[in-house]
């Protein structure tokens, strides 16, 4: 029965279904055989989580945000004397970094987060392991994963320039020059 | 000579009993996975999967043999040869081509359409002896499908005995003309369906339903039992396509029948197992009212009203 109350021709829903399988049966696959050929993963995919050691301030921001606390971090305070300052300076160094992959649920605020841009992610997904205890991947593993980063993609063409664009273009232009915020020109409003 | 003769003719259909079933159950595999947008097996055998029922079988042959407790043992274990048997003893009546029959049978239609009743007993063997209230509702189910569409079946092959006047199957092929197709088109129809029915394959497959009954009256089986009730699905279905071929397709007629009768029947059992393929993977499982419906108000009331069109056709030449 069709929605204004016509009734169909007896068997034309059966034959119709015969024409979808048969079309899907002519129709080349799409399935990709995993193990022999690599998944074509999208940009920014989230596999594991990598951290750059020489960037971490030991803030703790990444440790008190993430939701499942699965970041488990130490350190300790060291003196640096300069020469010529009037007293030695201090710095954390970072002694244990640990996340705990059977708890992390891949939403990436520690990312987000992370001030000095220590944390990244990598699209690696194949490190499953046999024991669970094997899933706490320590500071050398975490570093390690940062061979695997890769290039930030590039800017969308049609999206909103960035911050560090928009701020040089003002400067560029001089003061009281018609910049994107001021000509007349109309464009899609940004969400405020 | 004459008894090596008849080892030899049965050894053959020995052969076309194993052989064709696991290319029709390979053909499902791939035809299936197609048909839905996937591979299907791909590993078994390196290319494309082509050994994956031998892989299948192999497996089934080293399970280990479990009959239930509470179960019937000498009917639970009888019931999968009671299944398998009358499929061969079928394809022993069916020509391939003219003159090539294992048996050339002058009651051959009366005596295929006997034999093919006794896999209502097999599935109520199996059912009861499971000792399962699954398996019992599956095998009551069956039994009350495989008794409707016995009727449909018989009189639409009536109808094709009528209109060649012999009940012998190489004689019917023989009397068969291209305009028949049209003449006998309702018998052909209700006949494929019955058939279908018959096999218990989807759409028609209340007694399995794997969704709701866990597998109905095969629950209980594991191993080669159930390999055996596997190999008798796939037989069914070579045999459903092999007498609807004979009955109502012609059977080997086609361009040089002496020498490629046996092609075309084969690729006529082949297309119409295709078929066959094809109505499982697109209908959904009709429910056993829908069912009992569609046996008893749509398919005998066609088969009759074609006995009368052959019954007058027939009287008119």
């Amino acid at each position: 029965m069709t929605d204004d109350g016509e009734r169909a021709t007896p068997g034309k829903g059966l034959v119709q279904g015969l024409a979808v399988t048969l079309k899907t049966m002519t129709q080349r696959s799409t399935t990709r055989q995993y193990p022999d050929v690599e998944p074509d993963l999208p940009p920014r995919s989230r596999g594991v989580i990598a951290l750059l050691e020489e960037n971490c301030t030991v803030c703790m921001l990444c440790a008190r945000e993430c939701p499942d606390w699965c970041i488990y971090i130490d350190s300790h305070k060291e003196e640096v004397v300069v020469p010529g300052a009037a007293r030695a300076r201090q710095r954390n160094v970072l002694d244990k970094f640990d996340i705990d992959f059977s708890l992390c649920m891949y939403c990436g605020i520690c990312i987000e987060v992370c001030p000095f841009d220590a944390l990244h992610w990598t699209p690696e997904f194949e490190y499953a392991e046999t024991d669970v205890l094997n899933l706490l991947h320590d500071k050398d593993r975490l570093g390690d994963w940062m061979r695997t980063v890769p290039a930030p993609p590039a800017h969308d063409v049609l999206g909103e320039p960035s911050k560090e664009e928009s701020t040089a273009a003002r400067k560029a232009a001089g003061p009281g020059a018609a910049t994107q915020a001021r000509t007349n020109v109309r464009r899609p409003e940004p969400e405020k | 000579m004459i008894f090596l003769e008849i080892v030899l003719r049965v050894a053959l259909v020995v052969v076309a009993f194993l052989v064709l079933p696991l290319v029709v159950g390979q053909a499902e595999h791939k035809v299936m996975a197609h048909m839905q947008g996937r591979l299907g097996p791909m590993y078994a055998g390196g290319y494309h999967g082509w050994a994956q029922l031998v892989a299948d079988g192999v497996k089934f042959v080293q399970k280990e043999d479990i009959t239930p407790g509470a179960a019937d043992r000498t009917v639970f274990r009888l019931a999968p040869i009671v299944s398998l048997f009358p499929y061969l003893v079928v394809l022993l009546a069916v020509p391939i081509g003219p003159d090539l029959v294992a048996q050339p049978l002058d009651i051959g239609l009366f005596f295929v359409l006997a034999v093919l009743g006794v896999g209502v007993l097999a599935v109520l063997m199996s059912a009861w002896a499971s000792a399962n209230k699954y398996s019992l509702l599956g095998g009551l189910r069956g039994a009350a499908q495989l008794l409707g569409y016995e009727l449909p079946l018989v009189l639409a092959a009536a109808s094709i005995a009528m209109a060649a006047g012999t009940l012998s199957l190489p004689g019917i092929v023989e009397a068969w003309r291209p305009w028949w197709l049209l003449w006998q088109a309702p018998a052909a129809i209700v006949f494929f369906v019955a058939g279908v029915a018959e096999i218990r394959r989807p759409p028609f497959d209340m007694p399995i339903a794997d969704s709701e009954l866990v597998f109905g009256y095969l629950t209980e089986y594991t191993g080669l039992r159930f390999a055996f009730f596997l190999l008798a699905e796939y037989v069914g279905i070579v045999v459903i396509a092999a007498l609807t071929t004979v009955l109502f397709l012609g059977g080997w007629h086609g361009p040089l029948p002496d020498q490629l009768g046996w092609l075309w029947t084969l690729i006529k059992v082949f297309a119409l197992s295709f078929v066959i393929i094809w109505l499982r993977v697109t209908f959904p499982r009709l429910r056993e009212d829908q069912l009992q419906r569609l046996c008893w108000l749509v398919l005998v009331p066609v088969a009759l009203a074609q006995l009368v069109l052959t019954a007058a056709v027939k009287l008119a030449i």
